[in-house]
């Protein structure tokens, strides 16, 4: 078992929610109460991770993120060394990469909050924090938690593009998958299924958790 | 009038509006109008939740709305009480807490005092601590009333309050309205397309039809004596044929009308000219049937005769559609007790003799102008005019 491999996969799930979790609540809820000139195709935008191979992505991120592109370089002037094959490099493209993740499941949330709910809150005079704080996102929650849910699950699984943006370097950017991956490349299955069934009740644990809290959510009762 | 609400709106699209309203403090004004009528339209521009091209909204000296100034009051500075039509609750709320974050201003002690006083008043104590979902149609409709009256508006906007409950539901409701009412300080805007529901519970009624504001008045006056044809249609009066003005008679307040070979007493409404072509209707309140086993006096008011040409049963009652002096013109309506009509041995192709009492008829122009802002020409026709009968 490779505690560091595991540590580094979770410290990066964890990560990637905290960042994409208040991004995702203001999008999500942009998207889903306003109507404007290429929402379409910002969606799209925002769809595109889940369906580019994770080659692809992977490859544009470390052209972007690479020593001879403006942010590549903007970064080495600031910290004093690359951003590719770093955590901060991989936590960048996991961000990214989730985007669809965080944002759909929160924007259907939003939308599935009746407008007349809003118009309401407005005229008892709520402002809008008050509104979103009060309001929106205990109605809306179902959708965050799933956002939640699938983006740290997924930041866990996620291979291809960690192996393109992170390479493999064993407490910096080596995560599960990618120790898993290696573990079978030595033949050591005995290692990779440990890591395996590891990775499998993690995830397991939080999606079915996940899925018990918004089954029960309707019946809730709040005084 | 710097006390109550005054409203002005107009604009071309994308919902076409041309409204002006006035209503009262404790007054309560009921907008009526079918779908699409632009009912619910004005009370969101009320209420600040949409933006309207021309006009002004005046609320108790305060200026809300202001096109020209480009002022815009957002709708959570303006007090309003907004009852929805199907009442918005926040369904993971509470009643009580429903009630408390309409009054956020207050400090939470005070807040849930008044929240509990709100709800009592609206016969929902001891269900405080329910969430929408557990309570009624009826009950939810009441937790709304509360909401918007725990603010203290500065005005009560009910939009359709009654439409999404059963039959029995909106009766008790209809009664709990009408006490509340007393109570309440404000001007109320009711919007309905239910004109028995105008009746029964507002002062003031304007008629709305695309957008516009075609009159404004008492709701029985609005009802019997529409000063258009759209707006006789509008609140469903059925019976509206055109007549010529024959005399008027001062001394006994009385207009002769000439209407299919009939001489008519309607009446007396001299701003008719003599000669001039009108359009009249009558309510079905003001048609009486003789009674053809025992004659009465009534019988002498405009008694016409004709032939049953349909009857249509609607539960206790029955409308008649009576061919008077042909059956290719357009019949004349009048609604019948069931049991009268058993007793009087009416049905379809029975002569019958009816009385058209004169203080019902009311005259109009023949087009949709307004008597008052002009008058009407003598024999002048008018595009509407395929709709009526001679």
């Amino acid at each position: 078992m490779d505690w560091s491999a595991l540590s580094l996969s979770l410290k990066l799930a964890t990560w990637t929610v905290l960042i994409l979790l208040p991004l995702g609540i203001w999008v999500g809820h942009a998207l889903a109460a306003n109507r404007f000139r290429g929402k379409a195709w910002v969606e799209a935008l925002l769809a595109l991770p889940l369906v580019l191979p994770p080659t692809v992505l992977g490859y544009y991120l470390l052209v972007a993120m690479g020593g001879a592109s403006p942010l590549g370089q903007l970064y080495e002037a600031a910290f004093g060394r690359p951003l590719v094959f770093s955590f901060e490099g991989l936590l960048l493209a996991s961000v990214i990469f989730n985007i669809p993740f965080a944002i759909q499941p929160m924007q259907r949330g939003f939308e599935a909050i009746a407008p007349e709910v809003r118009d309401a809150a407005a005229c008892c005079g709520l402002t809008r924090w008050r509104t979103l704080w009060r309001i929106e996102l205990p109605l809306a929650w179902p959708g965050i938690l799933s956002a939640v849910v699938l983006t740290f699950a997924h930041t866990l699984g996620e291979f291809g593009v960690v192996l393109m943006v992170g390479g493999s370097i064993p407490g910096e950017t080596k995560t599960v998958a990618i120790a898993i991956y290696d573990r079978v490349q030595a033949f050591d299955t005995g290692g990779a299924g440990i890591m395996s069934a590891a990775l499998l009740l993690i995830s397991l644990i939080a999606i079915g958790a996940a899925y018990f809290t918004a089954s029960r959510a309707p019946a809730r009762r709040h005084d | 009038m710097t006390e109550g609400i005054r409203i002005r709106l107009q604009q071309s699209g994308p919902i076409p509006l041309d409204a002006t309203l006035e209503c009262a403090p404790g007054e309560v004004l009921a907008l009526v109008g079918p779908s699409g009528s632009g009912k619910t339209t004005i009370l969101r521009a009320i209420a600040g939740l949409l933006r309207v091209a021309n006009g002004a909204i005046h609320c108790n000296g305060d200026a809300w709305f202001d096109a020209e100034h480009s002022l815009h009051v957002a709708a959570r500075r303006r007090r309003v009480g907004y009852v929805f039509q199907n009442y918005a609750l926040f369904p993971h709320l509470s009643a009580m807490h429903n009630v408390m974050e309409a009054m956020l201003e207050l400090p939470v002690a005070e807040r849930e005092r008044r929240a509990r006083d709100v709800l009592a008043r609206v016969r929902l104590a001891g269900l405080e601590h329910r969430v929408p979902a557990m309570l009624s149609g009826g009950q939810q409709q009441r937790v709304a009333v509360a909401r918007a009256l725990a603010r203290e508006p500065q005005v009560l906007l009910l939009d359709e309050p009654f439409s999404a409950v059963d039959r029995a539901t909106r009766q008790k409701l209809y009664r709990e309205l009408a006490e509340l009412r007393r109570e309440l300080a404000m001007p109320v805007i009711l919007v309905t397309h239910d004109l028995d529901e105008a009746l029964m519970l507002s002062d003031r009624m304007c008629v709305l039809h695309q957008g516009r504001t075609l009159q404004s008045g008492e709701p029985l006056q609005v009802m019997t004596r529409p000063e258009t044809v759209e707006v006789a249609q509008l609140v469903g009066l059925r019976n509206v044929f055109r007549a010529g003005v024959v005399a008027h008679d001062a001394e006994r307040g009385v207009t002769f009308i000439e209407w299919r070979r009939h001489r008519l007493e309607a009446r007396l409404q001299p701003e008719f000219e003599i000669g001039a072509q009108v359009t009249w209707t009558i309510p079905q309140g003001h048609i009486v049937l003789h009674r053809r086993d025992r004659p009465s006096r009534g019988e002498h008011e405009n008694p016409v005769f004709g032939k049953v040409v349909e009857c249509l049963s609607l539960g206790e009652n029955i409308v008649l559609s009576v061919a008077i002096n042909g059956s290719e013109r357009p019949p004349l309506f009048l609604t019948v007790p069931a049991h009268t009509a058993r007793r009087n041995g009416i049905a379809q192709d029975v002569d019958i003799g009816v009385s058209l009492l004169s203080e019902g008829i009311h005259l109009m122009p023949v087009d949709n102008a307004r008597i008052r802002s002009k008058p009407v020409q003598g024999g002048k026709q008018s595009q509407g005019a395929g709709k009526m009968g001679r």
